[in-house]
């Protein structure tokens, strides 16, 4: 406990020193005044990251800290085309923290939080607890693998998910690389709601592109949970006859409820065994750990309900979700949408810590998906709060997709990805 | 300091009942951040293609905002995301961008064309891209610095007559050869 004492001082000590003495003597009693000026988030990823920044510009009274376990991030948006062997590595997709903490003042701390308390509003972490006045949770997803009978901790180092991007997303190219040709390569899509709508489909775009270059004669067996294709059914419909005719086996409504200890077999409703020479499992999912330990979930057990103007939860006061861990409504689980929820989550933050008037929700999701190398299409809308159900709908007449594969929008989708992880890391 | 206390309670105590009834309308900002994770942090684009914001001209971003939404100016994504605003909220929009800090780029452009498009400026385009395309007025934007796949994926759009060139552009442009136009796009990405 001293030692842990010891450490928090050391960290303050190196922020950004506004009012680090103050914070330290005087935080208790500004917490039972309720009007501390303290913010913690945790996770640094697409809505971490933002939110962190956007107070810090919004307002510099304010202590910001971001806790996270990596000294890096590996983006999600763009690890498939990695996977479909336009990009060599994943250098481009990798930001880090020093210039972000630097621009800002924001106190980057590398650490695994164990534990949230609401009533006394601490964060324990592997480095020690911390004080909030408010915190904001942006840990992403965790797996619901208890749903597929034999997954153990073994499972995705035998049968890989990427789905969070990174060492996961290396070991499955690797797998494709050492894969014969004429092999089958296995992809199974957890039900809905899950990360990136899109994203299962893009993935299957990029593995056909992979096998049609570098794996002749190989298949690519979608064994997929829903009825249908979830997102941008059309435009994936085209570009697999396009590109991949033949090599796409795509099958709706199979929801994969088991796998062999091998990873190279699953059991389809624990009936149909469909077997792989490299099975990529994407188990459903639920928001991070962290959120459903901190007991922000709702009853549906898996995500966090929240005030859809401040993203403060429902549960637990002070505390504010968002990303793929909230409930945002109509509002897809993305990247940009984490970015575009975490921008207004600050800006009420703001505006609550200061007295002010909350400000409506106006955010935007867009998700780029490739469906070859030079190839993209894009869903868009912009969303705001159905002041009468209290929940975020679609701006009319502001969702939809591409009309056609264009090469124009994967010329942008490039800069958006650059735009979107400069925003993240400067 | 006495304020901020019963003004959060206030604020606190207004929130139980249903934080979004009784919001205030989006204000520029709540609007325009949104748009930054394409077009970046205040508009400052960190390229290579999607245009920068910062600093623009208000009636260009207005005007660019409502021919995106009829239809009239073709766009891959804009279209679509104008259809979710108000003319209320363009003039929001133009008014947070325009008074954004200049964003300077550093792109790979060539010298050579850099120079050619330097000197066609003056006598073509001058007239309305003022100052080498630094000054934006009314509802023509500043170019300089604008990312070079943007301007070039625009000069197509003009060319093949999808997007609509002012008239008196159009006599100057059109007399110019493929390469005097890429030149002056080169120039203008250069502009710091
Ligand atoms: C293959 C794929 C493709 C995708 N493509 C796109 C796309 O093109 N466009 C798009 O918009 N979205 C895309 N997405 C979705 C996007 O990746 C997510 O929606 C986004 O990352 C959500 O942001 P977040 O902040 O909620 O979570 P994350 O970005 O996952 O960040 C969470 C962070 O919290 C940290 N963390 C979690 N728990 C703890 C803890 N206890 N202690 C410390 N740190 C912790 C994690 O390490 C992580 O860094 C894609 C996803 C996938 C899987
Ligand atoms: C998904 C990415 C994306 C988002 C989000 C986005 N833009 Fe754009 N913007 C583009 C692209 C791409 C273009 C080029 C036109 C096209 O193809 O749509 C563009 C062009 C523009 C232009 C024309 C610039 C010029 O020099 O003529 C303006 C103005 C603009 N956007 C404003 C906005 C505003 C305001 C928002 C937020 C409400 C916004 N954009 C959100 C991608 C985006
Ligand atoms: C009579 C005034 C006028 C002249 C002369 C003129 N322009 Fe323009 N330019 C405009 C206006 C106004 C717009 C924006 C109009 C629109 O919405 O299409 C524009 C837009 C552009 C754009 C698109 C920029 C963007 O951000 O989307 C390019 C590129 C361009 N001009 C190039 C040129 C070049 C090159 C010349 C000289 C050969 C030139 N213009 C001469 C008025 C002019």
């Amino acid at each position: 406990m001293t030692m842990q004492r010891r450490d928090f001082l050391k960290m303050v000590g190196a922020g950004a020193g506004v009012g680090a003495a103050t914070a330290l003597t005087g935080c208790a009693t500004q917490q039972a005044a309720g009007g501390g000026r303290k913010v913690v988030v945790i996770g640094g990823g697409y809505g971490g990251t933002i939110a962190a920044k956007y107070i810090r510009m919004m307002d510099k009274s304010i202590e910001v800290t971001l806790i996270e376990r990596n000294d890096h991030y590996i983006s999600c948006p763009f690890s498939n085309l990695y996977l479909g062997g336009i990009l060599p590595d994943l250098s481009k997709l990798t930001i880090k923290y020093d210039k972000l903490a630097a621009n800002h003042g924001i106190k980057v701390v590398q650490a695994e939080v164990t534990g949230v308390n609401a009533a006394e509003r601490t964060v324990t972490t592997s480095k020690g607890v911390f004080n909030y006045d408010r915190l904001v949770v942006a840990p992403g997803v965790d797996f619901r693998t208890e749903e597929i009978k034999g997954y153990t901790a073994q499972t995705p180092e035998v049968a890989p998910h990427a789905w969070k991007a990174g060492p996961q997303t290396i070991l499955l190219r690797k797998q494709l690389e050492a894969m014969k040709p004429g092999g089958t390569v296995v992809l199974s899509i957890p039900l809905a709601p899950f990360r990136c709508p899109p994203g299962p489909y893009e993935r299957t775009s990029m593995i056909a592109m992979y096998l049609k270059q570098h794996k002749p004669g190989s298949k690519l067996i979608v064994l997929d949970a829903n009825p249908d294709i979830v997102s941008k059914k059309g435009l994936f419909l085209k570009g697999w006859k396009k590109h991949y005719d033949g090599i796409i086996d795509y099958r709706p409504a199979k929801k994969v409820t088991e796998v062999s200890a091998d990873g190279k077999s699953v059991l389809i409703e624990g009936i149909d065994e469909v077997k792989g020479d490299v099975i990529n499992l994407i188990p459903p999912q639920r928001a991070g750990a962290i959120a459903v330990s901190a007991g922000l979930v709702g009853p549906d057990k898996n995500w966090c309900p929240v005030n859809p103007t401040t993203f403060e939860s429902t549960i637990h006061k002070n505390i504010h979700v968002i990303g793929d861990a909230c409930i945002a409504g109509a509002m897809p689980k993305s990247g940009y949408s984490a970015n575009s929820e975490a921008k207004a989550c600050a800006n009420n933050i703001v505006n609550l810590m200061n007295g002010r008037a909350i400000v409506d929700f106006s955010g935007i999701n867009t998700c780029y998906s490739f469906l070859s190398a030079k190839e993209a299409v894009e869903v868009t809308g912009v969303y705001l709060v159905d002041k009468e159900k209290n929940v975020i709908i679609a701006a009319p007449g502001s969702v939809g997709v591409s009309p056609d594969l264009s090469e124009t929008e994967a010329i942008y989708a490039e800069s958006w990805l650059n735009n979107i992880l400069t925003e993240m890391s400067s | 300091m006495k304020q901020r206390w019963s003004g959060l309670a206030l604020a606190v105590g207004a929130m139980t009942v249903s934080a979004a009834a009784l919001a205030a309308p989006p204000t520029a900002e709540m609007l325009s951040n949104a748009c930054a994770g394409c077009h970046g942090t205040h508009g400052g684009s960190a390229g290579p293609s999607m245009p920068s914001l910062a600093s623009q001209s208000k009636t260009a971003i207005i005007e660019a905002m409502k021919k995106f939404k009829s239809g009239e100016r073709p766009s891959t994504v804009m279209g679509r995301l104008a259809k979710g605003y108000s003319d209320a909220d363009f003039e929001k929009m133009g008014d947070f961008f325009s008074k954004q800090k200049f964003h300077p780029t550093s792109q790979a452009v060539d010298p050579a064309k850099v120079k050619h498009g330097a000197e066609l400026q003056e006598a073509n385009c001058s007239r309305c891209h003022l100052d080498d395309g630094k000054e934006g007025k009314d509802d023509t934007p500043v170019m300089a610095s604008q990312w070079l796949p943007y301007l070039n994926i625009q000069m197509q759009l003009y060319q093949s007559g999808a997007r609509k060139m002012p008239e008196k552009m159009a006599e100057k442009v059109k007399p110019l050869s493929k390469q005097d136009l890429e030149a002056l796009l080169h120039f203008y990405a250069s502009v710091k």
